[in-house]
């Protein structure tokens, strides 16, 4: 069964935490939630708990740390001292559970809108209860502190111009709210809010079994919905215990990488309008027409695929794939060149990019930011190569690194990290192995057809698998993949039925974005545009 | 009319109705305002795109900004926090002006029954057509627009469209 790796007491929460992060090189915190045990099989200490996972400096290494929260009270410390990514993720915990973080600095609610009651992922809120928001919030509580802390007075704010960027606009991409003061064209300070894409991913799984909830992973990060199914799959597939059939395995590394070349080629795309650049546009885009042709052909969707099942794939390959496969990777390769000789030595495209929206390393880490964002400021983290799963360590690719962690290193690293995802799919269908694509394990796939009107077995399993589900056993668990934006990680409780009892997701770009103010603050306005494109904040990722 | 018909014509005038002239004109050359969201948004961007072209119906001339545009697009997911801001976005459109709702969130909520989706958009503005799919494929959307087309071209400048509608935020 598996449990939180530690079960500390919540007065000694930070202490250890501290001691952690101080002696054992736990410098990165990956996530932070909580657990209503209220409906829950087991008997606990209390009805909440905090859980803590964290990465150490090598990469290597992660844990996980569950402290019980006193049910009079419903506090505990906060570690926003700590880690800077602390600050959005208790946010989140106490909008979603009301666990009362002592010391935080800003503790209200990211997710949900301001004239909501309640806290919705607690059991006992109903799920389809609904709370009409009449007005949007004016942040004002939040800027007028900042400002002050800055060292405006009164009179001085009034002069400021303050400006609502979104939640409405094209340069968001989505719909991120940015609410910033501005000095002419500086931007003074900055207040990010979001939660207008909160879908309710985690409570909808709470009430469907492990099978129908990858669906709802597909339209978490919609630009690559494969590599979302592959981090759900790969999760529930660990807490199960089976490991999935060799040509299984290739083919979601086959496909895996041609999502994250189409979200790569999105993000860079979308950069790049932004800039002003607008034949990239078309330049990107029909490669990426031409891999959702190719995707809607093996999956039947062009864009939320549902590719993965629970111990396999929902379709082998079909015939003819190979050919379509490398027409398309011909194309992507076209693009990039095209694309490439359009801004690679282009004046205008250097001094918009180069030394904008920086992102030093060590700022980086504090945030919880991953992925290319991570890595074109300079450290070596991928999850391909520290942690990695379904044979990556058995491919030749290179690990991507930027040196200045500007817009220009991150657009660069994504065009060479498309470069070197075609590598990696060149050399898989090379070594594609043969055989069955799903696991043979009659508790956790659907039988065959001939199977469920052919006997009485075969019925009952597809009766039980439809109705029940896939019974997991009991345990929490954590686990991540690399996706196109960074660190994806599922941390799922089971209480042993066939429905998860809890999961939560770590988006990548939720950390990300939650940096953002502080990485535009100082700089012009039109270059917080390109620094926000650039981050590839995806918004139903980070809203969920 | 065009292509150098009227010199054909010499002093001759070409008689329509007024509404005829105005609906052929709006209906050729709509311009979207694309309030993505979520995944749709993205799908729309396809139909922009050069495979499906959107500009083969007039309607290429996408606005981010309401005041410029009369078909609002609706793609994505609106949840209750969302929802005071589509409303305003629909209400600073000019008439005469059109609604599609892209996809099945925007329709129904899609499956996202729970607390913090709006059940379908039809509950904040009025909406005129509905496109099926999550996310629908781009021919849907172009289906739409053509529907959209046939319906501008019913119009008459002498009556008020939309009629009496009233959506959960309207008190």
């Amino acid at each position: 069964m598996f449990n939180c790796d530690m079960l500390i007491d919540s007065k000694d929460l930070k202490s250890t935490i501290f001691k952690l992060k101080n002696d054992e090189n736990y410098t990165i915190l990956l996530d932070i939630t909580a657990l209503d045990y209220s409906k829950y099989p087991d008997i606990t200490p209390s009805r909440f708990a905090v859980v803590y996972i964290l990465r150490d400096s090598t990469f290597k290494k992660q844990i996980s740390i569950k402290s019980f929260v006193d049910d009079n009270t419903l506090e505990i410390d906060s570690i926003c001292d700590l880690y800077e990514s602390a600050n959005w993720a208790e946010r989140e915990t106490y909008d979603q559970y009301g666990i009362k973080f002592v010391g935080h600095p800003n503790l209200k609610r990211v997710l949900n809108h301001h004239q909501f009651l309640g806290h919705p992922l607690r059991k006992d809120y109903e799920t389809t209860k609904g709370q009409i928001c009449t007005q949007t919030e004016d942040l004002m509580d939040e800027m007028l502190p900042l400002l002050k802390s800055k060292g405006y007075n009164d009179e001085e704010i009034k002069d400021l111009m303050l400006l609502n960027v979104g939640p409405s606009h094209p340069a968001s991409h989505g719909t991120i709210r940015n609410f910033v003061a501005m000095e002419g064209e500086t931007i003074t300070a900055c207040i990010t809010e979001i939660g207008y894409l909160h879908r309710g991913f985690e409570k909808s799984c709470e009430n469907h079994t492990y099978s129908q909830i990858i669906p709802y992973t597909d339209r978490l990060n919609y630009c690559s919905a494969i590599l979302n199914n592959i981090g759900y799959s790969k999760a529930v597939e660990e807490m199960l215990g089976i490991d999935i059939t060799p040509r299984a395995k290739m083919i979601r590394i086959v496909i895996g990488e041609l999502s994250r070349i189409i979200d790569h080629l999105v993000c860079n795309a979308a950069n790049m309008v932004d800039l002003g650049g607008l034949t990239n546009f078309w330049y990107l885009f029909a490669p990426r027409d031409k891999a959702y042709e190719l995707l809607s052909k093996l999956t039947g969707a062009r864009l939320t695929n549902t590719y993965t099942r629970i111990g396999g794939l929902e379709f082998d390959l079909y015939d003819g794939f190979n050919e379509d496969l490398f027409d398309v990777l011909k194309d992507v390769e076209t693009a990039i060149d095209d694309a490439l000789s359009l801004i690679a030595h282009n004046k205008i495209f250097l001094d918009r990019t180069q030394d904008v929206g920086v992102i030093k390393a060590d700022f980086a880490l504090k945030n919880g930011i991953s992925g290319p964002n991570l890595r074109a400021a300079g450290v070596a983290h991928d999850l391909r190569k520290d942690k990695p799963y379904y044979g990556y360590e058995n491919f030749d690719f290179d690990m991507i690194i930027g040196s200045h962690g500007d817009v220009y290193d991150r657009m660069m690293c994504r065009f060479e990290e498309m470069k070197q995802s075609i590598k990696i799919i060149k050399q898989a269908m090379k070594n594609l192995p043969d055989g069955a694509i799903n696991v043979n394990a009659p508790g956790i796939l659907l039988p065959s057809k001939k199977d469920v009107y052919g006997n009485i077995e075969g019925l009952m399993n597809q009766f039980k698998l439809t109705f029940e589900g896939i019974h997991v056993p009991k345990g929490e668990y954590y686990s991540s993949t690399e996706a196109a934006n960074g660190e994806l990680g599922f941390f799922i409780v089971s209480d042993g039925s066939g429905r998860p009892y809890k999961v939560k997701c770590r988006p990548p770009c939720f950390y990300s974005l939650a940096a953002y103010s502080k990485i535009v603050e100082g700089g012009m306005l039109a270059d917080a545009v390109v620094t926000m494109a650039s981050m590839n904040f995806i918004a139903g990722e980070f809203d969920r | 009319m065009g292509l150098g018909v009227e010199s054909k014509l010499g002093d001759s005038i070409v008689t329509t109705k007024l509404d005829h002239a105005i609906n052929w004109g709006r209906s050729y050359s709509l311009w979207p305002m694309a309030f993505g969201t979520a995944c749709c948004g993205i799908e729309f961007m396809a139909v922009a795109g050069s495979k499906y072209d959107l500009s083969r119906f007039g309607a290429e001339v996408v606005r981010f900004s309401p005041r410029q545009a009369d078909l609002l697009i609706v793609a994505g997911t609106i949840s209750y926090k969302q929802a005071p801001i589509l409303k305003k976005i629909y209400e600073q459109m000019c008439e005469p002006k059109w609604v599609i709702s892209m996809g099945a969130c925007a329709c129904s909520g899609g499956f996202y029954d729970n607390y913090t989706t709006v059940q379908g958009i039809d509950q904040i503005i009025p909406v005129d057509e509905y496109i099926a799919g999550c996310p629908p494929r781009p021919e849907a959307v172009l289906d739409a627009i053509m529907r959209i087309q046939e319906k501008a071209k019913d119009e008459s400048i002498l009556k008020d469209r939309v009629k009496d509608y009233k959506g959960f935020l309207d008190v």
